[in-house]
């Protein structure tokens, strides 16, 4: 199991890396999604992994395991801020593509991101 | 328990959804409102420095759970002041965005605004490491909004290059804090400080991953090297009075870098040897030649600005990374003294920039109105930012080289600072001479001017009071040193001494 939870992260966060350096927009936004569910994973994994448990202590009956609950609230904090700030970027790429007429993130000049698109 | 600690993130809370939804077609009431909420928000801030100057530490518990379960506030003399800092210079901000009317260039400018005061000062009094996560995202979705105000193309391709940055940065936060969850088991400060202390030094390695993870994410809020190329951008681009209020996001990173890596990570935690120090010096010192080098190679009014800041976090973070009670008490004062010197050069900037009509430093434009005060004014703020008298710059830099005496980094980090300030004089110097003196020299050339410039509309004192307010907080900085030395003492000996700090939050004392 902890070597299925850690791969995961691992090609989730390399991948939303990979993404992140193309530097154009659209990639760049699915990179932060991945990270973003990497580090979803990650937090969840935080509070060490117990499967099969309710998270829960319970004193008096026999599921003395239990899988601590913080981790999924911080988690459940995390997807919903990581949610509202895609959309807002999306939207604000989309401002900038329309207004620049490309979709790079790096602050290069007009003409230089113009030799761009020709070598492209 | 003292519900006035919450006041200041409640009312800004409160206050930015109504002028949202109810005054959004009024920008009279709304400016009335945000000005309003603002002062009330300064006073309530005098009123928390005044509850926190005698010492004691107090903790707010929402919800009333006990600390380390709960997510808890903290009022101490750190948080109290920089609360104080916050609400002036969002005072000062808000009167000159309604003054020049840079709220009338887009939609919802003081509903943003006051969302983004809101993030600052719970960042500021926050006493839980994932509820200053939250603050922060909170900050900047406000400044997300504020920086791309009134749009335009190289604004919007600023902002979403600043945009990216920080949601890598606030991945980056998360990973940082799930690790740390994960070798201490706690996210609270205070319980954070008992834990990390516990940690024996064999078992350091995720500790020492967590601690510069999180070094890395506040540095990229303080635009450290190599995390700092996002700031020359954003400042140069943002709206004037936004630029101005960004002065203090910066600061927001200095203080969790203070807060965090001396009470928890502090230099005397045997699990990281001082490790923090080690690398924040390295830092500070490539930042501030950043900083100087962009300052003299600016060509725009507003960039030169921009590297000035660079510059000025490098000072504050070469003191802190010091991490001695004295480095820290420098620290704290330049700290206070950059804020709302790049305040005031940014909304000095913008009265330029509306009456030139162009920043650009290397184009010759005819002498603009008012010429001689905003020379004047240029002038004072550019001393400041320098750090030469009379200033509170350089009383400043002056602790600053003060606190750096230790024979292995005084070499470096004087030439650093010196260095530095020595580039800003000569960047300053020649940006003002080509803004306002080179204008007067060809104003005699009538055919030279292709035509006549767009006549800013005649300033009233309420135009230039904010700008003017900005540096008399300078003034009073120097007046008042000996008195803000002494708080400033005080503060920092409480952040060597954080057991009053972690008494408060556990409640190992008693409480209410």
């Amino acid at each position: 199991m902890e070597i299925v939870v850690a791969s995961t992260i691992g090609i989730l966060t390399a991948g939303g890396v990979y993404l992140l350096l193309r530097l154009r927009a659209f990639p760049v936004i699915l990179g932060l999604s991945l990270l973003s569910y990497a580090v979803n994973v990650f937090l969840f994994a935080t509070g060490r992994i117990t499967i099969d448990a309710p998270p829960i202590l319970q004193d008096h009956g026999e599921h003395l395991t239990y899988t601590d609950p913080l981790p999924q609230a911080l988690v459940l904090t995390a997807i919903v801020i990581s949610f509202g700030m895609t959309a807002v970027l999306v939207l604000i790429s989309l401002g900038s593509f329309l207004e620049s007429a490309h979709d790079r993130i790096d602050m290069i000049g007009e003409d230089e991101a113009e030799t761009l698109e020709v070598d492209e | 328990m003292n519900h006035w600690i919450i006041a200041p993130v409640v009312l800004p809370a409160m206050l930015a959804p109504i002028i949202a939804f109810v005054m959004r077609h009024d920008i009279v009431l709304s400016r009335v409102f945000s000005i309003a909420g603002t002062l009330l928000l300064t006073c309530i801030a005098m009123g928390l420095v005044s509850i926190a100057a005698d010492g004691t530490v107090h903790v707010y518990k929402l919800g009333d759970w006990p600390a380390p379960f709960g997510i808890v506030l903290v009022l101490d003399r750190l948080s109290a002041m920089l609360v104080l800092v916050t609400a002036v210079l969002g005072l000062i901000v808000a009167i000159h965005a309604a003054a020049t009317g840079w709220d009338t260039r887009g939609r919802h400018f003081h509903a943003l605004f006051q969302f983004q005061l809101m993030g600052i000062c719970g960042a500021f009094l926050t006493g839980d490491a994932f509820n200053l996560f939250v603050f922060f995202e909170i900050l900047l979705i406000a400044s997300y909004g504020l920086m791309i105000h009134s749009g335009g193309k190289e604004r919007l391709r600023a902002g979403l290059q600043y945009v990216v940055m920080n949601l890598a940065g606030s991945t980056l936060f998360l990973f940082a804090l799930g690790t740390l969850y994960a070798s201490t088991g706690t996210l609270n400060i205070a319980d954070l400080a008992v834990k990390v202390r516990e940690i024996p030094v064999e078992d350091a390695a995720m500790i020492r991953v967590a601690a510069m993870l999180l070094m890395i994410v506040f540095a990229i809020k303080a635009a450290l090297f190599p995390v700092q190329f996002w700031l020359p951008a954003t400042y140069a681009n943002a709206p004037g009075p936004v630029a101005a209020l960004f002065a203090i996001m910066t600061k927001v990173g200095a203080y969790a870098i203070l807060r965090i890596h001396t009470m928890v990570f502090g230099p005397d935690v045997p699990a990281l040897s001082g490790m923090p120090g080690d690398w924040l010096y390295p830092a500070a010192v490539v930042t501030i030649a950043i900083g100087a080098f962009g300052v003299l190679g600016s060509t725009k009014l507003l960039q030169l600005i921009a590297f000035s800041v660079v510059g000025s976090m490098g000072t504050l973070m070469i003191a802190i990374s010091a991490f001695t009670p004295e480095a820290l008490l420098a620290a704290l004062y330049y700290l206070l003294h950059s804020t709302f010197a790049a305040a005031a050069l940014f909304l000095m900037a913008d009265l330029v920039v509306i009456r030139r009509g162009s920043e650009d430093l290397r184009m010759l434009h005819p002498a603009i109105s008012q010429n001689g005060l905003l020379t004047a004014l240029f002038f004072a703020g550019a001393i400041g930012m320098a750090g030469m008298p009379p200033l509170s710059g350089f009383l400043g830099k002056l602790l600053v080289l003060d606190a750096l005496r230790d024979p292995q980094v005084i070499a470096v980090a004087w030439t650093a600072v010196l260095g530095g300030s020595l580039l800003t004089i000569v960047g300053f110097a020649r940006a003002g001479s080509s803004l306002f003196w080179r204008p007067a020299a060809i104003a005699a050339m009538p055919a030279e001017a292709p035509e006549p410039q767009v006549v800013a509309p005649p300033a009233t004192s309420a135009v230039f009071a904010p700008a003017i307010a900005a540096l008399a907080m300078l003034v009073l900085l120097t007046i008042f040193a000996g008195r803000v030395s002494g708080y400033l003492e005080s503060t920092v000996a409480e952040l060597f001494d954080p057991t009053a700090y972690i008494e408060a939050v556990l409640g190992t004392g008693e409480e209410e």
